[in-house]
């Protein structure tokens, strides 16, 4: 029973940073926005955070700091993507790299620094993977239930329409951009200070990209979005204790695991006739206002 | 508030300086990064952009550098004009060096004028094979290839990592994870007898020219510009969209391939558990640096190998890590996007 539980708790931390960053993206391409720039968020969330929880000795700040780095980031995204038309694939890219290269340089007094003492954030399950189930409801909610929500999804399924009924299509893409940054930076943070405990440059290791394999596979429902990210969480704790465990399988391969399961979970997808099912209409199209 | 109009004629002049300006702009704000971190200006302008050109063997560097930046990115430029996205060019550089490099490790102590031609073909196959799979994938089930391609990159790392450190290690190597020193039979020499420069830059120069004919001048090419810009129009003029993926796929696999079984081959002279210095992404920057155009890639390389040279010395007087040049790739790319933008629209105050 013990163990089960123990079991459980740790899939839960392996799943969380997945979650929240996988939230946030959700509601990017809700919007119609494709964000490829999660990984460079979630990493600068990360260093960021990690660096904020030492610098003011606490880890409560750090998640929060770390969360506005992702929104920083998020923001930069936004002033070329939205702000200039430019095409969302190649600025997602250039933000990832861009973070990626700049975390090497703020995290390096960091390296191999303990974190401080998380305090009262933990209450045996942290609070932060309850609070990502809290945000997976109120996401759903918003979603689906409210004019918020309404709007938002009308201005990713089709922009040009959102526009001539005189909803703002950039203004509501900016939100969700934010929202999003926002989220990829707490999933960085939490992954810092809760999941590792320490900062080490590339520690995301391709997260941010399972994240948004993940908003494929959900297909529009966040509720799939909770269960492929435990599904992931699963894997990722299981390739952990199977290495330790010395099984005979060398170790890269079941490295090689959660890459290889996000190709096949998409092929599964497919396969259950649900091919592009869910993707919104205007999604990864650019949106200039003819006046 | 800003508003963009879009311009009625976009002209040639622009064209040619956006890049320019671009670099220019990314160079400037670099030096806002270096400032915050307290380091000499004057030092990192003589480190990153001078020193690598001021002697001849720093412009022998710069241009081996460029070589395997020329070929992967000549070959991304065929999927970025047909609006495919190989973000795995990366990936595909490590297979081609891992099958080039088996085969210099399977022939060891052989002799054969065959072998090193035989690694360059294993090599591209390599590359073109691994690269197909995000381009089926996308046909066959409607995978996005972007992030297909991107997960293959960590399993090509992963897969080379095993190797070296297992079946294919050197048992004289004193446990050192790296495979058996190629044999002359197996390595890619230098054009001059006694110099570094080898025939692999030749081969960079001729993709550039290949491909730029075949942009231009053959119905190909013409095929790949039609699918990117007007999908639709492609398909009523009889263009099979997902035969056109599969071939670009396969063209950008085969040349980063190549890429990558001429770094084994000609510089690096065994396989090792990294082979690549990030080759596969920059390549995506010279790209578009090079505005989608063969030869504006190939100065494109010439300038940022001249940087990533500058990086290695830059780590040991400037105490700065790659990581910075990594910063500076990424800004490089979002100043030549902002350019193509303002190449496209007019930026007006409303």
């Amino acid at each position: 029973m013990d163990l089960a539980l123990l079991i459980l708790t740790t899939i839960a931390t392996a799943a969380t940073p997945l979650v929240i960053a996988g939230l946030g993206e959700h509601v990017v391409e809700r919007a119609g926005v494709l964000n490829l720039g999660v990984e460079g968020m979630m990493i600068m969330g990360a260093a960021v955070g990690f660096a904020g929880a030492v610098v003011l000795d606490s880890s409560f700040a750090g998640l929060l700091i770390g969360s506005l780095a992702g929104g920083a980031m998020a923001a930069v995204f936004g002033l070329f993507a939205l702000g200039l038309a430019t095409n969302q694939v190649a600025t997602g890219l250039a933000v990832t790299i861009f973070g990626l290269g700049l975390v090497g340089l703020i995290g390096q007094p960091f390296v191999g620094q303990p974190r401080p003492p998380i305090g009262s954030v933990l209450f045996g399950l942290d609070a932060v993977v309850l609070a990502s189930l809290w945000l997976a409801v109120a996401t759903a909610y918003v979603l689906k239930r409210t004019r918020t929500g309404l709007i938002l999804r009308g201005v990713g399924e089709s922009h040009g329409s959102a526009h001539a009924l005189g909803l703002p299509v950039l203004g509501m893409r900016w939100r969700a951009v934010l929202f999003g940054g926002l989220c990829a930076g707490l999933a960085g943070a939490y992954l810092s200070l809760v999941y590792t405990r320490f900062w080490s440059p590339g520690m995301t290791a391709g997260r941010g990209w399972i994240a948004l394999a993940l908003v494929v596979f959900a297909a529009g429902s966040v509720r799939r979005l909770v269960a492929g990210a435990y599904l992931f969480g699963a894997i990722l704790v299981a390739q952990l204790h199977a290495q330790a465990g010395a099984i005979g399988i060398p170790s890269q391969f079941l490295s090689m695991l959660p890459y290889l399961m996000t190709i096949v979970a998409l092929v599964v997808l497919s396969l259950a006739g649900r091919r592009g099912a869910g993707a919104a209409g205007s999604l990864g199209q650019p949106f200039v206002p003819d006046r | 508030m800003i508003a963009l109009v879009p311009r009625t004629a976009i002209s040639r002049r622009r064209e040619i300086l956006t890049p320019l300006i671009a670099f220019a702009v990314a160079v400037a704000l670099a030096a806002l990064i270096l400032l915050a971190m307290n380091r000499s200006l004057l030092v990192a302008v003589n480190v990153y952009l001078i020193e690598p050109l001021a002697s001849a063997w720093g412009i022998q560097e710069v241009l081996l550098k460029a070589t395997p930046l020329t070929l992967i990115a000549v070959g991304l430029i065929f999927a970025v004009r047909a609006n495919r996205w190989n973000i795995g060019a990366e990936g595909q550089f490590v297979v081609g060096g891992t099958l080039g490099g088996w085969l210099a490790i399977a022939t060891h102590g052989q002799e054969g004028v065959w072998i090193l031609p035989a690694m360059l073909i294993a090599g591209m196959l390599g590359g073109l094979v691994y690269g197909l799979i995000p381009a089926i994938l996308r046909n066959r089930f409607g995978i996005s290839e972007i992030l297909s391609s991107l997960m293959l990159v960590y399993v090509a790392e992963l897969m080379l990592d095993f190797l070296v450190r297992g079946p294919w290690r050197d048992p004289r190597a004193f446990n050192f994870p790296k495979s058996v020193n190629f044999d002359a039979a197996a390595t890619l020499g230098p054009i001059i007898e006694g110099g570094k420069l080898h025939w692999g830059i030749v081969l960079a120069g001729l993709a550039v020219v290949a491909a730029t004919l075949l942009l231009g001048r053959s119905l190909f090419g013409f095929a790949v510009s039609a699918t990117g810009e007007a999908p639709r129009a492609a398909n009523f003029a009889g263009f099979n969209a997902d035969r056109l993926t599969l071939a670009v796929f396969a063209l950008s696999g085969a040349l980063a391939g190549l890429a990558g079984i001429i770094e084994v081959s000609a510089n690096i002279g065994q396989l090792q558990p990294s082979i690549s210095q990030g080759y596969g992404f920059t390549a995506i920057i010279v790209a578009f640096l090079g505005r989608l155009n063969p030869v504006g890639a190939l100065v494109a390389a010439l300038a940022l190998a001249v940087l990533l040279i500058g990086s290695e010395t830059a780590q040991i007087m400037l105490k700065l890590p790659f990581d910075m040049t990594r910063a500076f790739m990424g800004l490089l790319l979002l100043c030549v996007l902002t350019g193509e933008a303002l190449t496209r629209y007019r930026l007006v105050w409303k």
